[in-house]
C-alpha cells in the first residue's frame, strides 16, 4: 500500500453540474491508496459528490466565474474532504426526508443531498460563513483498522 | 462531463402472461436527465406494473433519485406497481436509505423483479 499519511490533494472545479465527478474520482483514489474497503469507498463518492454539488448549485449559484475547492487530507487512520464555496453556508443542516410526503407531493421531491452525505460518512459538519468568504462542508471518514486487519490476515 | 442518459421503453410478459413496460436506463441519472426519465415514463401511461433497470447506469445523484421519486408519485396516483432491478449494492443501500424501496420493490435481477409484479 503506499503510503499516504500527512499527504494533502487540493483540487479547484467549476462551478458546473458534473464536475462533481472530478473531486469524486480523486477521493475515491487517495481512499483506495490508504486502503478503505470499496464499499466505503463507494459511499465517499457519493457524499463528496453530493457536497460539490450542493456548493456548485447552492453556495456558488452556477456561477462558472467561481470555483469550488476541494481539499483532501490523510492521515493514518482518516480521510477529510473539504469542499469550500463562496456562499454564506447554512446554519443546520435540514431535517431528514419524509419519501411519504415526497411521494404524495406534499414535499419537494429534491433535497436528498445532505441526508446522503450525513449518513454515509463518519463525520459532517457545515461550517457557515455570513460573509460568504468561504463556507465549507467537512466530511470525514475512519478506516476500521481492526476490520482491515483481519481482511488482511484472512 | 455529464454522461447522457439514455433510456429505452422495452415490453416484458409477467407470470400471469400480463404486460409490463421496462425502462431500461444507460448512462448516469442527474439533472440532465429529466427530459431522457420523465418523458420515457409519460411513453407508457396506463396502469399496468413497470420494471426500472438500472443495470447500466453508473451514476445517480441525488437530482436522479428526485427523478426516481417523481415516477413514484406518478405510479402512487393510479396504483401502478413499480419494481426496480440492476442496482450496485452501494445504490440498493442509498435507495433503501431514501425510502424508495418503500415504495419500489429492489431486486437483483430482471427475473427476479419481474417475477414481483
Amino acid at each position: 500500500m503506499t503510503t499516504t499519511t500527512g499527504t494533502s490533494v487540493e483540487l479547484r472545479i467549476p462551478s458546473r453540474l458534473g464536475f462533481e465527478k472530478v473531486p469524486m474520482d480523486t477521493a475515491a483514489s487517495v481512499a483506495r491508496l490508504m486502503g478503505f474497503p470499496p464499499e466505503r469507498i463507494e459511499d465517499l463518492k457519493t457524499a463528496v459528490a453530493e457536497a460539490c454539488i450542493n456548493a456548485i448549485e447552492h453556495g456558488n449559484h452556477l456561477n462558472e466565474k467561481l470555483s469550488v475547492v476541494v481539499v483532501l487530507s490523510a492521515t493514518a487512520d482518516e480521510l477529510e474532504v473539504k469542499v469550500v464555496d463562496n456562499g454564506t453556508g447554512i446554519e443546520k443542516p435540514p431535517s431528514k426526508p419524509d419519501i411519504d410526503r415526497k411521494v404524495h407531493g406534499e414535499e419537494d421531491p429534491r433535497g436528498m443531498g445532505m441526508f446522503l452525505i450525513q449518513a454515509l460518512v463518519d463525520e459532517a459538519e457545515w461550517v457557515h460563513d455570513s460573509k460568504g468568504n468561504a463556507s465549507y462542508v467537512r466530511l470525514v471518514i475512519r478506516l476500521d483498522k481492526e476490520i482491515e486487519l483481519d481482511k488482511e490476515s484472512e | 462531463m455529464q454522461a447522457e442518459t439514455k433510456t429505452t421503453v422495452d415490453r416484458t410478459s409477467g407470470t400471469s402472461g400480463a404486460s409490463i413496460a421496462v425502462l431500461r436506463f444507460s448512462g448516469d441519472i442527474s439533472s440532465t436527465s429529466k427530459d431522457s426519465v420523465l418523458g420515457a415514463w409519460q411513453s407508457v401511461n396506463g396502469t399496468g406494473p413497470v420494471l426500472l433497470d438500472f443495470s447500466k447506469v453508473d451514476y445517480i445523484n441525488s437530482s436522479g433519485i428526485a427523478l426516481i421519486i417523481q415516477m413514484l408519485m406518478e405510479a402512487d396516483k393510479t396504483g401502478r406497481k413499480v419494481a426496480a432491478f440492476g442496482l450496485t449494492p452501494h445504490f440498493q443501500k442509498v435507495f433503501t436509505m431514501v425510502g424508495i424501496a418503500k415504495y419500489a420493490g429492489l431486486y437483483k435481477d430482471e427475473p427476479t423483479a419481474t417475477a414481483s409484479l
